[in-house]
C-alpha cells in the first residue's frame, strides 16, 4: 500500500515536473531570444528563417546604444533617480515605525489615509501632480521625476507589519536607560528590521530602475530621460532595427535579473499576505 | 499619560511626517484637484494663466459618453479585466500548486524562472514581445509555421491585438502572484492533508477541499490587486500598439494619457480618469462584499 502511494506520487511528480519544465521554458524564451538577438547583425535578423544562435556574434548593437542612442546619459539619470529613491525607503521605514509603535492623535485616520492611497490609480493623480510640479517649476527636472514616487503606501504597510512584531519590552528597556526615540530607531529598530529592509531595498532599486510613467510625463528634454523612456524613444525612431532594440532591452533587463539572482533568497520570502488576518 | 512633555507628544509625528507630507502632496490632495479640474475646461492656455479657467459643470462627463473613442476604451478595458483577471489568478494558483509539489532544486529553479518576468521593465519586455510578434520575422509566427499554422498578425489585426497584449501581461503577472500563493500554501497545516489522506481523499480532492479554501484570503488579495492593475492597463498598449489598430487596444488609462499629455485637454482627461477611479472603487467593493459573504458562511 505504502509503496503504491509512493509510486503514484513519484509518477505525478514527474508529470508535474514535465509541465513545469515546458511552461518554464516558454517563460524564459523571450529573455533568451532578446539576449541572443542583441548579438545578431541586422542582416541576420531580417532573414526569413531565424537561427536561434547568432551566426556572427557582434557587439555593434551595444556600441550603437551609446554612440547614437544616448544610453550613457539615460543610465546616469536612472542611477541618480534610483539612488534618490532610497531616501524614500528611509521615510517609509520611519513612517512604518511611527504607525507600529506609537499611539498618537489621528493615528488611525492617518494610517487609513496612507492605505487609501494604494487604491488611487496613477492615472487620476498624474494630471494634478503634473500641474503641481508645474507650479513648483519642477517639470523637466530630475527632482520632479523623483518626488512623486518617493513615499509608498505598500512599503509603509509592510514596515508597519514587521515592526509591530518587535517586542515592546526591548523598547521600554531602552527608554528606561534614557535612550532617545531616534537612538532607538537607529540602533534597535533598523538592525532588527534588516530582513524587511533587504526586501524593500531590492524592490526600491528595481522600482527606480524600471520607473517609466513619471519620467515619461515630467521629462520633456532628452537629457533627463531615463533608460525606459529612452528605450521607448529608440523603438519609435528605429522601428525595424531589432538588433539595436534587443540590445537596449537587454541592457535594462539583464542587470535586474543578475541582482535578482543574487538577492533572490530575500525577495522570494517577502510576500506573505496571508498571515495578516 | 498627561505627564508627557510636548516634545514626547511630537515624537511620533516626526517619524510619520516626511512620508505623510509626500503622500498628501502627491496622492491625496491631487485627487481633489483632479476632481475640481474635471469640471473645468482646463487646457494648455489655462495652464499658463489660471484666470482663464472656467467651470463647465458636467460638460466633460457628458462629452465623454458621446466620445466613441472613450466608449471603445471602456469596452477594451472591460475585455482586459474579464479575460485577464481570471487567467492571472488561475495560472498563478496552478503554478504555485505545481511548484509546491516538490522541494528539490528543480522546483526551486522553476520558482525563480516564473518570477523573473515580474521584476523586469515593462517597456523592455514590451519591446521584446513586439519583435517576437512581428508577422514576418517574429519568433512566434516562426515557431507556429513549423507546426503548420499560417502567420498571424498579432499586433496588426484588430481582433487579435487585445489577446496579444493580454498574453504578455499574463506572462508578466504570474510570477509575483505565484509567490503570494506559495507563501500561503506553506501556511496550510500538514495535519489537514494527513487527516484527508487517512480518509482516502486523493490529490484532486485535497486540492479542492483543503488547499483552495485555505487560500481564501490570498485568492481575494490577488484578485483585487490584479483587478486594479488591469483597470490601469497602460504600459503594454502604450509601447506596443499606441492603442491601435483602429483603437482596438486602447485602454481607459491610455485614453487619459493621450488626452491629458498629448492633446493637453487636462479637464477632459481628468474626467475620464475619475470614471476609471469610480469603476475601480465599485469593483473593489463588490469583491469585499463577496469576500465577507464567503467568510460569513
Amino acid at each position: 500500500m505504502n509503496s503504491e502511494v509512493r509510486e503514484t506520487s513519484k509518477q505525478s511528480k514527474v508529470i508535474v515536473g514535465a509541465i513545469l519544465a515546458i511552461w518554464g521554458f516558454l517563460t524564459i524564451l523571450p529573455f533568451l531570444w532578446m539576449f541572443l538577438s542583441s548579438f545578431k547583425t541586422n542582416a541576420e535578423i531580417s532573414q526569413m528563417t531565424q537561427n536561434f544562435l547568432p551566426h556572427h556574434w557582434t557587439l555593434q548593437n551595444y556600441q550603437n546604444l551609446f554612440v547614437s542612442g544616448n544610453f550613457g546619459q539615460y543610465l546616469k539619470n536612472t542611477l541618480i533617480i534610483t539612488a534618490c529613491s532610497f531616501l524614500g525607503l528611509f521615510f517609509n521605514a520611519m513612517a512604518g515605525y511611527g504607525f507600529a509603535k506609537f499611539h498618537f492623535k489621528g493615528h488611525n485616520v492617518l494610517f487609513l489615509a496612507v492605505l487609501s492611497t494604494m487604491m488611487i490609480p496613477g492615472q487620476v493623480t498624474m494630471i494634478p501632480v503634473y500641474l503641481i510640479l508645474n507650479q513648483m517649476k519642477l517639470t523637466n527636472t530630475l527632482l520632479g521625476i523623483i518626488l512623486p514616487g518617493l513615499a509608498g503606501a505598500f512599503a509603509i504597510f509592510l514596515f508597519r507589519q514587521f515592526m509591530s512584531n518587535i517586542s515592546d519590552s526591548i523598547l521600554e528597556a531602552a527608554r528606561l536607560d534614557g535612550a532617545s526615540e531616534w537612538y532607538i530607531f537607529w540602533h534597535i529598530i533598523i538592525p532588527i528590521s534588516r530582513p524587511v529592509l533587504a526586501v524593500q531595498g531590492i524592490l526600491t532599486f528595481i522600482g527606480g530602475w524600471n520607473a517609466f510613467l513619471w519620467p515619461l510625463i515630467v521629462a520633456s528634454d532628452q537629457k533627463y530621460y531615463t533608460l525606459s523612456v529612452g528605450l521607448q524613444l529608440l523603438q519609435g525612431q528605429h522601428t525595424t532595427d531589432y538588433g539595436l532594440q534587443m540590445a537596449g532591452s537587454s541592457f535594462m533587463v539583464i542587470p535586474i535579473i543578475i541582482i535578482f539572482l543574487i538577492f533572490q533568497k530575500y525577495i522570494l520570502q517577502g510576500f506573505n499576505v496571508q498571515s495578516d488576518k | 499619560m498627561s505627564g508627557k512633555t510636548f516634545r514626547e507628544k511630537m515624537t511620533p509625528y516626526t517619524f510619520v511626517l516626511p512620508a505623510l507630507i509626500l503622500l498628501f502632496a502627491f496622492s491625496i490632495i491631487p485627487i481633489f484637484i483632479a476632481l475640481i479640474i474635471s469640471f473645468t475646461g482646463l487646457d494648455i492656455t489655462g495652464l499658463g494663466d489660471l484666470s482663464q479657467l472656467h467651470f463647465i459643470g458636467l460638460g466633460n462627463y457628458k462629452q465623454l459618453f458621446q466620445d466613441s473613442a472613450f466608449i471603445q476604451s471602456i469596452l477594451n478595458t472591460g475585455y482586459y479585466v474579464i479575460i485577464g483577471v481570471p487567467l492571472v489568478v488561475v495560472l498563478s494558483l496552478a503554478a504555485a500548486i505545481m511548484i509546491n509539489f516538490g522541494q528539490n532544486k528543480f522546483f526551486k529553479l522553476m520558482r525563480l524562472i516564473f518570477y523573473t518576468p515580474s521584476i523586469t521593465n515593462t517597456v523592455a519586455v514590451a519591446v521584446v514581445w513586439t519583435y517576437m510578434y512581428n508577422p514576418s520575422t517574429g519568433l512566434v509566427n516562426d515557431m507556429l509555421s513549423k507546426i503548420g499554422i499560417a502567420p498571424i498578425g498579432w499586433l496588426t489585426d484588430p481582433n487579435t491585438a487585445k489577446i496579444s497584449l493580454i498574453i504578455l501581461a499574463v506572462w508578466k503577472a504570474v510570477g509575483l502572484n505565484m509567490l503570494i500563493f506559495l507563501a500561503a500554501l506553506q501556511g496550510v497545516p500538514r495535519s489537514l492533508y494527513e487527516a484527508a489522506e487517512l480518509d482516502g481523499a486523493n490529490w484532486w480532492k485535497q486540492t479542492l477541499h483543503i488547499t483552495i479554501p485555505s487560500l481564501g484570503f490570498s485568492i481575494f488579495f490577488v484578485t483585487v490587486t490584479t483587478l486594479i492593475g488591469w483597470f490601469q492597463f497602460f504600459d503594454e498598449p502604450f509601447v506596443m500598439t499606441k492603442g491601435g489598430p483602429l483603437n482596438s487596444t486602447n485602454s481607459v488609462a491610455l485614453f487619459v494619457y493621450q488626452n491629458g499629455f498629448q492633446n493637453s485637454n487636462f479637464g477632459y482627461a481628468a474626467a475620464g480618469s475619475f470614471i476609471m477611479f469610480a469603476a475601480i472603487v465599485v469593483a473593489t467593493m463588490i469583491q469585499f462584499k463577496l469576500q465577507r459573504k464567503q467568510q460569513g458562511k
